[in-house]
C-alpha cells in the first residue's frame, strides 16, 4: 500500500518496550495502522497481545520503558485513559468488568456524553440517545431488556462481548481494539457481531483485532496480520498468514 | 488499591442569610421553657408536658454506646430558640434569596413537581405552599406550632405516644424545648395527592435545632412525606436533635423520605452538625411504614428510624444510603419491632465510606413472643473508597417466637481499579466513574425515593464526592 509523504498514521507504535514489576512483557513493538485498515494480531497465550491492547488504552499498571505511541501524530503515552478514549481510542475488553446497579443505558449515556463534553458539545438529547440506542440494538440482534440490566452483571460470555461491540457502535471511535472478541461467542453470535463490526467499518476508522484463533478473521477480513510471540512481532503479512497459522499452528514461526 | 485522597469540596449550602432574628440568650432552665411556651401561646398542658420532659432529661446521662466519638455538647451554651423575624415573604428579599439558593422557586415547584413544601428555618416554619389543594381533601399540613393552637385534640392525643418524653436523652431534650416542626394529618381513606415536603435549615449560629414532626395517617389513608436539610458552614458544631413520630392507623401507609445534607464539617473534621435524631413509627393492623433516607451530611449522624409493628399484618421497611467522607461519622440503622402476627419487615442499608470516615450500620430486629409468623429480611452492603475509612455492621437479633423467619445478608466491597479503568476507557473521568459506581451501588435505595427527590439525591451523591479521587 503506497503511502503519501505527508501521511499521518492513525496509530504508530515505535520500538515499544513495556514491563510490569520489572518483568519485560513487550520487547520492541513496531506497528503502523492507517485509517480504513483492519489489522489482526495473532499469537499464542502469554505472547503479550492483551498487554499491547491495555498499553494502547493507557492502563496504569504497565510501565512503558522505551518507545513511542502516536495517535494521529500526537504522542499519547502521557495521556490518561479517558483522554485517549476522548481522542477516539476504544478497547473492547477481553473480560469486561461488572458494575452493579449501573444500567447499560445509563452507562452508555454517561459515556457518550463524556465524549461529547470533551469535544465541547452539549449532552445528547435523551430522545436522540434512545433512538440511536434502539437502532444499534437491532443491528446486533439484542433484546430491549438488555438495556435496563446492570452493566455486565450476570451477563453470559457472549452477552458481555456483544455489549462491548454495541458500545463501540454507539461511541463511534476512530480506532477500535477488539481484544479476543470472538471468545465466548457461539457461531451465530459471532456472525451477528461480525456483521455489526463490518457495518461499522469505514474508510475513516481502523480496527485492530487481537485474537488467538483464525475463526473471527473469516468474517472480518484483515488487511494485515501480525504474529506476536514472547513480546515481539515475529512475522507480518497479509490475510494468508492467518490461514497458514490456522493450518499449521504457531510452532512453525521462528522468532526472528 | 492505592489510597484515594479526599479533597475538600464546596458545601454549596454553606451560606448564611443575614436576617433579623428573635433569639433567646444561651442556657436552659425551667424559665427558658416557660418563656418559650408562652411565646408560642401554647396551652398549659403542653407547657407542663415540656417541663416534665425537662425534669426527666436532667436525670439522664448522655448515651455513649454509639460507634462515634465526639466532644460533648455543653447544653447550657446553646440558644434554644431563634425565630427569623418575618415580614411577608415577598417583602423580605433576604429570606426569599435564601429560599431560591436552596433551590426553591415556589411557583415552579407548584407547577412542575406537585409537591407541597414547608420550610423550617432555624426554629420556625417560614413558608408553605399548596394549602388550598390539601384543605379541600381535609388534609392538615402545617407547622406543629399552628397545629397545637388549631388542632389541640389531635396533637394531645398523639404527641409523645410513639416517642415517649422519657425515651432517650436527645428525645427528652427535644420534648422539653422543641420549637417548631411539621404536623400532618391525613383523614380516613384519603390518599394524599401530592408529596408533602418540609425543608429544614439551621441559619443562626450557636443554636440548637429541635424540630418535632408528627405525621398521622388515619385509617386506610396514604401519604408520602419528604424532608430535606441544610445548614451554613460554621466552625463550631451545631446540634440537631429532632424527633419524628409517625402514626399509621389501620390499613394506612406512610412513606417517609429524608435527604439529609447538614454541613458535614471541613476536611480536617472541624465544625459540622451533630445529627442526633429519634425517628419512629407505629403501625396498626395492616398498616405500612417505609423509611427511606439518604444521609450525606452532618459530622455525626446518629439515628435509627424504626417501626413498631404492633398490628397484625403490618409492614415496616427501611431503605438507607449513608455516605461519609473526611472525618464524618455515621452510626445509623433501624429497629423493627415485631409485635403483631404476620408482620413483615425489610431492611436495606447501603454504607459508603471514604477518607478517614467511619460508617456503621446498627440494626435491631426484635420478635415478641406472641408475634406469630414474623418475617424479616435484612441486607447491609458496605462500599469502601480508600484505605483509611471504616465500615462496621452491628446487627442485633432478638427472637422470642419460633415461627419467625429472619434473614440477614452483609457484604463489604471496594471500588476496584479495573472498574475505574473500564469507565475511563469509555471516556468517563475518574471522579465521574466513582460517582457512577456509587450511584449504581445505591440504586435499589434511590429507586425507593419519589422521582423528583431521587434526581436530587443522585446529584447530592455526586456533589459529596467532588474531588474524592486523587
Amino acid at each position: 500500500m503506497g503511502l503519501l509523504a505527508n501521511n499521518i498514521y492513525m496509530l504508530k507504535i515505535e520500538n515499544l518496550h513495556v514491563s510490569i514489576e520489572e518483568k519485560p512483557l513487550l520487547k520492541g513493538i513496531n506497528l503502523h495502522i492507517n485509517a480504513g485498515e483492519v489489522h489482526a494480531i495473532m499469537g499464542p497465550n502469554g505472547s503479550g497481545k492483551s498487554t499491547l491492547s491495555s498499553v494502547i488504552a493507557g492502563k496504569k499498571e504497565y510501565k512503558v520503558t522505551t518507545g513511542i505511541i502516536r495517535f494521529e501524530g500526537e504522542k499519547i503515552i502521557h495521556l490518561s485513559p479517558e483522554e485517549r478514549a476522548q481522542r477516539g481510542i476504544f478497547l473492547s475488553f477481553q473480560d469486561p468488568i461488572e458494575i452493579p446497579g449501573v444500567s447499560v443505558t445509563n452507562f452508555i449515556r454517561t459515556s457518550v456524553n463524556s465524549l461529547r463534553k470533551a469535544r465541547g458539545l452539549e449532552d445528547m438529547p435523551i430522545h436522540d440517545m434512545l433512538k440511536t440506542i434502539r437502532k444499534k440494538l437491532e443491528i446486533f440482534g439484542m433484546d430491549k431488556n438488555f438495556l435496563s440490566r446492570s452493566l455486565n452483571e450476570g451477563f453470559s460470555g457472549g452477552e458481555k462481548k456483544r455489549n462491548e461491540i454495541f458500545q463501540m457502535a454507539m461511541l463511534n471511535p476512530k480506532l477500535s481494539i477488539l481484544d479476543e472478541t470472538d471468545s465466548g461467542l457461539d457461531i451465530d453470535a459471532l456472525r451477528t457481531v461480525s456483521q455489526g463490526i463490518n457495518a461499522f467499518k469505514s474508510k475513516k476508522n481502523a480496527i485492530l483485532i487481537i485474537t488467538h484463533y483464525y475463526r473471527i478473521l473469516k468474517y472480518i477480513v484483515p488487511d494485515f496480520v501480525h504474529v506476536l510471540y514472547r513480546g515481539k512481532m515475529v512475522k507480518s503479512g497479509g490475510k494468508k498468514l492467518a490461514l497458514d497459522i490456522e493450518k499449521n499452528g504457531y510452532s512453525w514461526i521462528k522468532p526472528v | 488499591m492505592k489510597t484515594r485522597e479526599i479533597k475538600d469540596f464546596d458545601y454549596k449550602y454553606g451560606f448564611y442569610t443575614s436576617i433579623e432574628a428573635d433569639k433567646f440568650s444561651q442556657g436552659l432552665n425551667e424559665d427558658t421553657i416557660r418563656t418559650l411556651s408562652e411565646k408560642k401561646k401554647e396551652p398549659f398542658w403542653l407547657m407542663y408536658w415540656r417541663l416534665d420532659a425537662f425534669r426527666l432529661w436532667k436525670e439522664m446521662m448522655e448515651p455513649k454506646w454509639g460507634n462515634v466519638k465526639f466532644k460533648k455538647k455543653k447544653y447550657q451554651d446553646i440558644s434554644y430558640y431563634s425565630a427569623p423575624i418575618i415580614k411577608p415573604l415577598k417583602g423580605d428579599p433576604s429570606l426569599g434569596t435564601t429560599l431560591t439558593k436552596l433551590g426553591f422557586s415556589f411557583e415552579e415547584q407548584k407547577r412542575i413537581n406537585g409537591i407541597a413544601i414547608d420550610v423550617v428555618m432555624d426554629s420556625i416554619l417560614v413558608a408553605s405552599t399548596f394549602k388550598k389543594t390539601l384543605e379541600d381533601k381535609g388534609i392538615i399540613f402545617c407547622s406543629i406550632s399552628e397545629a397545637i393552637i388549631k388542632y389541640p385534640e389531635l396533637v394531645k392525643k398523639y404527641l409523645g405516644k410513639v416517642v415517649n418524653k422519657n425515651d432517650n436523652f436527645y428525645a427528652s431534650l427535644n420534648s422539653a424545648v422543641f420549637s417548631d416542626g411539621s404536623f400532618c394529618y391525613i383523614p380516613k381513606r384519603i390518599s394524599c395527592p401530592i408529596e408533602l415536603s418540609t425543608y429544614f435549615r439551621i441559619n443562626e449560629g450557636g443554636i440548637g435545632q429541635f424540630e418535632r414532626t408528627l405525621v398521622i395517617a388515619d385509617k386506610g389513608s396514604y401519604v408520602s412525606y419528604l424532608e430535606g436539610c441544610t445548614a451554613p458552614q460554621r466552625k463550631e458544631n451545631q446540634l440537631h436533635a429532632a424527633v419524628v413520630e409517625l402514626v399509621a392507623l389501620e390499613g394506612s401507609e406512610i412513606k417517609y423520605s429524608t435527604v439529609q445534607n447538614w454541613f458535614p464539617g471541613d476536611k480536617q473534621g472541624n465544625g459540622g452538625v451533630y445529627n442526633f435524631v429519634t425517628k419512629r413509627g407505629l403501625c396498626e393492623r395492616q398498616a405500612k411504614i417505609s423509611w427511606t433516607q439518604i444521609e450525606t451530611g452532618s459530622s455525626i449522624t446518629w439515628k435509627y428510624p424504626s417501626c413498631i409493628l404492633q398490628g397484625d399484618d403490618s409492614i415496616g421497611e427501611f431503605y438507607s444510603v449513608a455516605l461519609t467522607k473526611n472525618y464524618q461519622q455515621a452510626d445509623t440503622g433501624t429497629k423493627m419491632i415485631h409485635i403483631g402476627n404476620n408482620t413483615k419487615s425489610t431492611i436495606l442499608s447501603k454504607g459508603i465510606s471514604a477518607g478517614k470516615s467511619k460508617n456503621s450500620y446498627r440494626g435491631l430486629v426484635k420478635v415478641a413472643s406472641k408475634a406469630e409468623n414474623a418475617r424479616n429480611f435484612s441486607q447491609c452492603d458496605s462500599l469502601l473508597i480508600g484505605n483509611e475509612c471504616g465500615a462496621y455492621t452491628f446487627p442485633y437479633i432478638e427472637v422470642r417466637n419460633s415461627t419467625a423467619s429472619i434473614e440477614h445478608e452483609a457484604t463489604i466491597s471496594k471500588i476496584e481499579e479495573d472498574q475505574i479503568f473500564y469507565c475511563n476507557q469509555r471516556g468517563i473521568d475518574s471522579e465521574k466513574s466513582v460517582s457512577l459506581i456509587i450511584n449504581g451501588f445505591s440504586r435499589d435505595v434511590l429507586n425507593k425515593l419519589p422521582l423528583e427527590f431521587a434526581i436530587e439525591a443522585r446529584k447530592l451523591l455526586e456533589i459529596s464526592l467532588d474531588g474524592s479521587v486523587g
